[in-house]
């Protein structure tokens, strides 16, 4: 409101007043959504036009950008004030979502333009991920799109419960009003059960400006609010003072042995000096003795405030963990179920191992089942073998280590978290809590007199997982059977888990897609674990071409047991072998799918043993993997006697 | 219990919880110093997070040699006030070729002693983490930039392939080489910033208070003749005005406005009538049409 201010101010009094009453404002996040050129950075450039925040030299750059990329004749094209990068400027598109900040007289805003690609849907999630509201827009002349109902169903997926149908272009078909209720009609019937709480639907243009700050007169048939006036006055007050106290703890803050504070921002709830709190994830209760803070200690503090507790107890508490009321404790599972956005080219794959992150903790996690994948169009529940870019789908997850959270419903900051990719450590998917599984809770693992290290110690031995990888016809199975027959004949308990043989029975139900292939590796993984755990060694024979299928067999067992074996043979020597007359058919495209055909396969980076088989007899290699084998076993005897008294 | 959180309080909240987010999840963060009001601010927000301990960061300036005298003093009087672990670098190739703004252009003296001094430093330290005080509202690229913004091995930034950044749950994990800028300040407007420093009483830089100041007219612009470097051109004269600064960087790059404001309250009233962006006293910003995203990608904060 730079013209409120406008003339020159009686100094220090006036600015006073007026940053008071700056202070008092609310702050409304909104997003901009919808489908490809329905004016979406069009209608920022014109609320930031209207509300004064366009500076003179930005206003002459912007009339200069306009002539060299405008798509508005003679007029400003406001797309381009937003349209910040390059690439976006040249193309006419918006590709990422840029935020942008204005104020009237009533309330401050942050916008967030999102692109309306379909392609770039995980930058319009971006944006709304920390909005209240969204304004979806419509071209009148085009009516509900499928990207309409894809940023209204992720809308209502990410929390937001109060949306703007603004119809815009209402310029171009006559300000008729049976358009504009045919799509408000429209609208309605589509978004019934997405959980909105007001839906307030507006005609108008963004590029002259009707009914955005300005009541338009070219309508005299609507009576409702201009969207600036809706925008000032919409209450989206969640009053996350009002749910339980929740607190991540982020940072434990310990510059000397006299102080252990344990920092983060409030979640939901409010907090005061002497109040009880539980530690979520053990239990263990004690008090809050000091609230600090620089300047000096609160007596209490609330929601969406970063604070430093200290406790009266030395309770175990870490990054990750949370202190929550005693008397509405979250959930602490490892399983719950929940509806993930995904974002990356590489498909969700149920089995594979992702890192998941919610706000302060991090632990892995794999999909155990995709329960169905939503139709955005109609919403259907369809079955699906995996998640594809932009897909939305509702899946059960499995952590290696249980979480604490709330479902997202009841609490938007403990019920949110996202996937990582182990590999590019890409931000793949985004996920919003349902509910924690019942099994979870229900199933405790059993403890068993026998361990691990007796049963080994019975068979004289140390387990051992040799996880042999490589292409087909690699000779994988020729060295596999040779080193157990050699193992064998020295007195070691062994088996050998093969890729053909377990396909013809355990495996029997699985084919040879991404999907299926994961889950392929789950199960022999989760096998060869039980074995080691019965003390055998485990020769595992299997193409297994994902890098992230073998890392997640490797965390599964302990430190130092599993062991990859790189059979390591060029594509063209394995397809002239061809034993089994497979690579002939693969390459005649007879055989979909095909390892090294037109399946990648990643080659590990560090195994354990690499053997390069060209050239080399696999007796040579057997006694390489032999003295490996004695080698660690030595090692180990060592560490324990010298560890162990 | 009803106490709302003022607009300042809920910024405030917002880059504390960032500074607290990075030093749990990296293992070696630095933080740019750039001496300006932004650098000040985020300077005492830093302060705030880590209360009682201090910042568990060093705070690395990369001087360019052409910055205003005032603003080098009152860097190393804030570095001794308050105690932190202040690295100065130089890029000594360029100082050894004599890379200056009026022989070389903005340009070439920027990306030399800025943008590749900038890399050196991040290179030398094996820094992981480097928090900036950029703010969204600054300028259009910056506009579209995350809090946490990955930058690969080479410190270029891809701006059309970033990560999505979901609610406040942070993407912190890269490999070896690669690191993250973090902007605790995206969220804040240019009245926020001058709003919080008049609430917190911050100390900053003297230059944005008006003064009657050596000035000298060139390309449209007042620069300050800040040492006997600054040769004047043929008909130039060297005037006392009264002026101040809205930005501060490299001397001869940063245009002072004329101005009467000799109070934060009169600044924060200046600033409400103001007609023109702050970046408009960057001389850098002009030098061609996207001209901060090409710095950017290249390694620019």
């Amino acid at each position: 409101m730079r013209h409120i201010m406008a003339k020159s101010l009686a100094p220090t009094d006036s600015v006073r007043d007026y940053l008071a009453a700056q202070e008092k404002k609310s702050l409304l996040r909104f997003l901009t959504c919808g489908s490809v050129d329905d004016g979406k950075s069009t209608l920022i450039g014109r609320l930031l036009s209207d509300t004064k925040q366009i500076f003179e030299d930005q206003l002459a750059a912007l009339e200069r950008d306009s002539r060299k990329h405008g798509t508005t004749g003679d007029d400003i094209d406001f797309a381009l004030l937003v349209d910040g990068l390059e690439a976006e400027r040249e193309q006419g598109i918006t590709i990422d979502v840029a935020y942008r900040f204005f104020a009237t007289p009533k309330r401050k805003f942050i916008v967030a333009d999102t692109p309306g690609h379909e392609q770039y849907t995980r930058n319009m999630a971006t944006g709304a991920s920390t909005a209240d509201l969204a304004i979806v827009l419509i071209d009148a002349r085009q009516g509900v799109l499928r990207q309409t109902r894809r940023h209204s169903i992720i809308a209502s997926l990410l929390g937001i419960r109060h949306i703007v149908l603004a119809v815009n272009k209402i310029d171009l078909v006559d300000f008729d009003q049976a358009v504009f209720d045919r799509i408000v009609e429209d609208y309605g019937q589509f978004s019934r059960d997405l959980g909105f709480h007001t839906i307030v639907p507006i005609p108008m243009s963004a590029r002259y400006g009707d009914n955005v700050s300005g009541r338009s007169d070219n309508m005299q048939w609507y009576s409702g609010p201009t969207l600036i006036e809706h925008l000032e006055t919409v209450s989206v007050e969640e009053a996350a003072v009002e749910l339980p106290f929740r607190f991540p703890v982020q940072y434990v803050n310990r510059p000397n042995l006299d102080f252990r504070g344990f920092a983060g921002t409030i979640a939901s709830g409010a907090i005061a000096q002497g109040d009880e709190v539980v530690v979520a994830k053990s239990g263990k209760s004690s008090h809050v003795k000091r609230i600090v803070a620089y300047g000096g200690d609160l007596k209490q503090a609330v929601a969406g405030q970063a604070i430093t507790l200290v406790l009266d107890d030395e309770v175990e508490v870490s990054r990750g963990n949370m202190l929550v009321s005693p008397a509405a404790r979250p959930q602490v599972a490892d399983q719950f179920a929940a509806n993930i956005v995904w974002f990356d080219e590489h498909a969700l794959l149920p089995g594979r191992s992702y890192i998941l992150r919610t706000e302060t903790d991090q632990t892995s996690a794999t999909v155990t089942d995709l329960k169905y994948r939503i139709n955005v169009n109609d919403f259907a529940h369809e079955a699906a073998k995996s998640l594809e870019m932009n897909e939305v789908g509702i899946c059960n997850i499995s952590t290696r280590a249980p979480i604490a959270f709330d479902p997202f419903a009841e609490n938007r900051t403990t019920g949110a978290f996202i996937l990582i990719d182990r590999i590019s450590n890409a931000t793949v998917g985004a996920g919003m809590i349902v509910h924690s599984l019942r099994r979870a809770e229900n199933i405790h693992w059993q403890s068993l007199d026998v361990g691990k290290r007796v049963r080994a110690d019975i068979k004289n031995q140390r387990p051992a997982v040799f996880w042999f990888t490589g292409l087909s016809g690699s000779g994988k199975s020729t060295i596999a059977n040779l080193f157990e027959k050699k193992l064998f004949a020295t007195g070691r308990h062994t088996y050998i888990l093969d890729g053909d043989n377990v396909r013809h029975g355990l495996n029997r139900d699985l084919g040879f897609t991404d999907a299926d292939r994961v889950e392929n590796i789950r199960r022999v993984a989760e096998v060869a674990k039980l074995m080691a755990d019965a003390g055998l060694i485990v020769i595992v024979s299997f193409i297994s071409p994902f890098s992230a299928e073998r890392r997640m067999a490797r965390e599964l067992m302990a430190d130092g047991e599993f062991i990859e074996v790189f059979v390591d043979t060029p594509f063209g020597e394995c397809a002239r072998r061809d034993p089994k007359g497979l690579y002939a058919r693969a390459l005649n495209g007879e055989i979909k799918n095909f390892t090294g055909v037109d399946s990648p396969y990643e080659a590990p980076e560090k195994p354990e043993i690499h053997l390069k088989t060209l050239g080399r007899s696999a007796e040579e290699m057997v006694d390489a993997l032999e003295h490996w084998l004695n080698e660690r076993d030595i090692a180990e005897d060592q560490y324990d006697s010298g560890g162990g008294i | 219990m009803t106490i709302a959180l003022t607009h300042l309080q809920r910024l405030e909240a917002e880059s504390i919880h960032i500074f607290r987010e990075v030093a749990a999840a990296f293992s070696k963060p630095v933080m740019l110093y750039s001496v300006g009001k932004d650098s000040s601010v985020l300077m005492h927000l830093a302060m705030k997070a880590f209360y009682p301990a201090k910042p568990p960061f060093p705070f690395l300036h990369v001087d360019t040699t052409w910055k205003f005298r005032e603003m080098i003093a009152f860097r190393d009087q804030m570095a001794q006030k308050l105690g932190f672990d202040l690295l100065v670098h130089v890029n000594e190739d360029g100082v050894r070729d004599n890379i200056n703004p009026f022989d070389h252009g903005s340009n070439t003296h920027t990306h030399v002693m800025k943008t590749v001094a900038l890399r050196q430093a991040l290179d030398k330290y094996g820094f992981d983490a480097a928090f900036g005080g950029a703010r969204r509202d600054e300028e259009k690229s910056r506009a579209k930039e995350r809090i946490f913004s990955f930058r690969n091995a080479q410190h270029v930034w891809d701006p059309k392939n970033q990560r999505p950044e979901m609610w406040k749950i942070f993407n912190t994990r890269i490999a070896s080489g690669e690191s993250i800028r973090v902007f605790p300040l995206s969220n804040w407007t240019e009245l926020d910033i001058w709003q919080y420093i008049l609430q917190e009483n911050i100390p900053i830089v003297p230059l944005y208070f008006a003064k009657e100041r050596p000035v000298v007219e060139r390309d449209g612009m007042l620069i300050l003749k800040d040492d006997d470097r600054m040769k004047l051109r043929p008909g130039e004269t060297v005037e006392n005005r009264l002026v101040r600064f809205r930005t501060l960087g490299c001397y001869p790059l940063t245009g002072a406005i004329e101005s009467d404001a000799d109070t934060l309250e009169a600044i924060v009233g200046e600033m409400l009538t103001a007609r023109t962006s702050e970046r408009q006293g960057r001389l850098i910003d002009r030098d061609e049409a996207g001209s901060m995203e090409k710095k950017k990608r290249e390694g620019y904060f």
